[in-house]
């Protein structure tokens, strides 16, 4: 079949893709079943590695939280570690434990975004409603002890640059309290849910060999049986010091993903409740003057995987060479092994699954044998959701939806 | 596998290398010429079962270098082979993507952005350089101005 659809020219230069950036999938069908599939990426570019180049060392961290606004605590502490490996500098206990606390907040935040929209793309939009509701309160967390929703800006060379102020620790537990009651109360709903189990168990399957393969990370790794996971395997800030699990499921279907990031927001909670009753006291950050000259890995566990950040320096007072890896570009590239012989009804959440960004998939064409565009965003949405009506029909749910009640 | 495993496991492909540098217990530096690149990094895959983690393409002065980074999860040991591509007029190592899948976008990125030929490569098309980007420009060169 002949490649199709004039392409769209936009980006300019190297570039890093992550989840707040556009992508262009486009699917070769057979009948309802994907043969094909090709992905373009790169609308987005900034060159952010390159300008790493121009900037001194405590400038890089603002910078690199600006490569995603989901993961802007995770992209800076990689590189921070990096560097702090470089110069051989351990920062303070209570800086350690500052940094787990907004990485963990952030995961929560995060997970339950993914799965609000989860829930949209299969029609459910209770779902959507109740994770994006129960995921505010953890936004306003971060905003009183960093200042800011997304790009909290805090972490640096040598330790952070806000502390979280003892005052505000009976606080945070309480609210923290009240995210664990109403994320087990949804994730409970969730994974009862017999429409659910039948709408996504068996579907967009990544077995255990493609995901080693395709060298994915993260969520998309541990739903298919690879228990892996950095904040354990290279352990880093103050996660040693904290009693948590790593949650893996063996299926390596939507499902499969679902449960590990329900699961694992419920133990960010755990974590995060107890770095705060740990909270040493002392200073939050040491000086750190000059970085010599060598090279440094930093990596960090984002929500969606592994962020690695490889740092070199020749001595001056800016990197020579800053490469940087966000978890999705290693699980964007296997849907190839999991869209493969799927229904089309089954793209969107399979897509959706890894959990990259979601105006790729507004981006998303289907063309026939023909080269003829059939789909769109819009009608793949609407067969994904009729499909799920189906399947309510099917195990004959009740016609009335979750909101009458 | 273990620390000590895999150091002792190493040593069955010294003959490759120039050099094994140690610079912590987790992160371990292989180098070595750009055509024994293919062999070690099929051994580290295949053979160890590292998980690979991403490429680096770096314009040193005198030559180009691709780092492969792999992880050993269960130690949380960082392995990176560094390639050293002496030829700078025209630069080419083998690609790893025939067996490593997880590579083949990010050698079409160094291949976009420092013009590095990635040989046997299944699709060496352009991934985050624009259609109109003029040819033989490579801006992570150090030639290209910041």
């Amino acid at each position: 079949m002949k490649e199709t659809i004039k392409k769209p020219v936009l980006a300019v230069g190297p570039f890093h893709p992550l989840q707040e950036e556009m992508e262009f999938y486009q699917l070769t069908l057979d009948g309802e079943k994907v043969t094909n599939i090709d992905v373009r990426i790169s609308y987005n570019h900034r060159g952010i590695e390159k300008i790493s180049e121009t900037l001194q060392f405590d400038q890089v961290p603002f910078l690199v939280s600006r490569v995603c606004g989901i993961c802007s605590a995770s992209h800076p502490l990689a590189y921070v570690q990096a560097v702090e490996e470089i110069a051989g500098v351990k920062p303070p206990e209570r800086a350690l434990y500052v940094r787990v606390i907004i990485n963990e907040l952030e995961r929560i935040h995060s997970h339950m975004l993914w799965v609000g929209l989860a829930g949209h793309f299969i029609g459910y939009d209770t779902v959507f409603m109740w994770a994006w509701k129960y995921r505010e309160p953890v936004l306003d967390l971060l905003e009183e002890i960093t200042g800011n929703r997304n790009n909290y800006g805090n972490v640096k060379v040598g330790g952070c640059r806000e502390d979280i102020p003892n005052e505000l620790i009976p606080k945070m537990l309480r609210e923290l309290d009240k995210i664990e009651k109403k994320t087990e109360m949804l994730t409970k709903a969730v994974l009862d849910d017999p429409i659910i189990h039948a709408r996504l168990k068996g579907v967009g399957v990544l077995t255990k060999q493609a995901a080693i393969d395709y060298a994915v990370t993260g969520p998309t790794a541990r739903g298919s049986g690879i228990a892996i996971d950095v904040r354990r395997d290279d352990p880093y800030a103050a996660y040693a010091d904290l009693d948590w699990n790593v949650i893996s499921q063996p299926e390596g279907d939507v499902f499969a993903k679902a449960v590990v990031r329900l699961l694992e927001v419920l133990e960010s909670v755990k974590m995060t409740k107890e770095a705060l009753r740990k909270l040493p006291d002392g200073p939050i950050t040491i000086e750190v003057k000059e970085i010599p000259p060598g090279e440094g890995c930093g990596r960090a566990e984002a929500p969606r995987g592994e962020t690695f950040h490889y740092v070199r320096s020749d001595g001056g007072n800016r990197p020579v060479r800053h490469k940087i890896r966000a978890p999705s570009y290693v699980n964007v590239p296997s849907f190839k092994a999991s869209c493969l012989g799927a229904d089309i009804a089954d793209v969107t959440i399979t897509l959706a699954a890894v959990d990259p960004c979601y105006s790729c998939t507004e981006r998303l064409a289907v063309v026939d044998g023909r080269n003829n565009v059939i789909h769109n965003y819009e009608s793949l949405l609407q067969l994904s959701r009729e499909k799920t009506a189906r399947i309510k029909k099917e195990v004959g749910a009740p016609e009335w939806k979750l909101e009458d009640i | 596998m273990k620390q000590e495993e895999l150091k002792s496991r190493l040593n069955e492909i010294k003959d490759k290398l120039i050099d094994i540098e140690q610079k912590t217990d987790t992160r371990i530096f292989l180098s070595c010429e750009a055509e024994n690149a293919y062999v070690v990094n099929k051994f580290l895959f295949k053979d160890l079962a590292l998980r690979f983690v991403i490429a680096t393409g770096i314009d040193s002065d005198d030559c180009f270098e691709i780092l492969y980074h792999f992880s050993n999860d269960e130690t949380g040991c960082i392995v990176t082979v560094k390639a050293f591509i002496r030829d700078r007029e025209n630069p080419a190592i083998e690609s790893i993507a025939p067996f490593l899948p997880g590579a083949e976008w990010i050698e079409r990125e160094i291949h976009d952005i420092l013009g590095i030929d990635f040989k046997n490569h299944p699709n060496l098309k352009r991934l985050i350089l624009a259609d109109d980007w003029p040819e033989g420009v490579y801006p992570l060169r150090k030639e290209v101005k910041k």
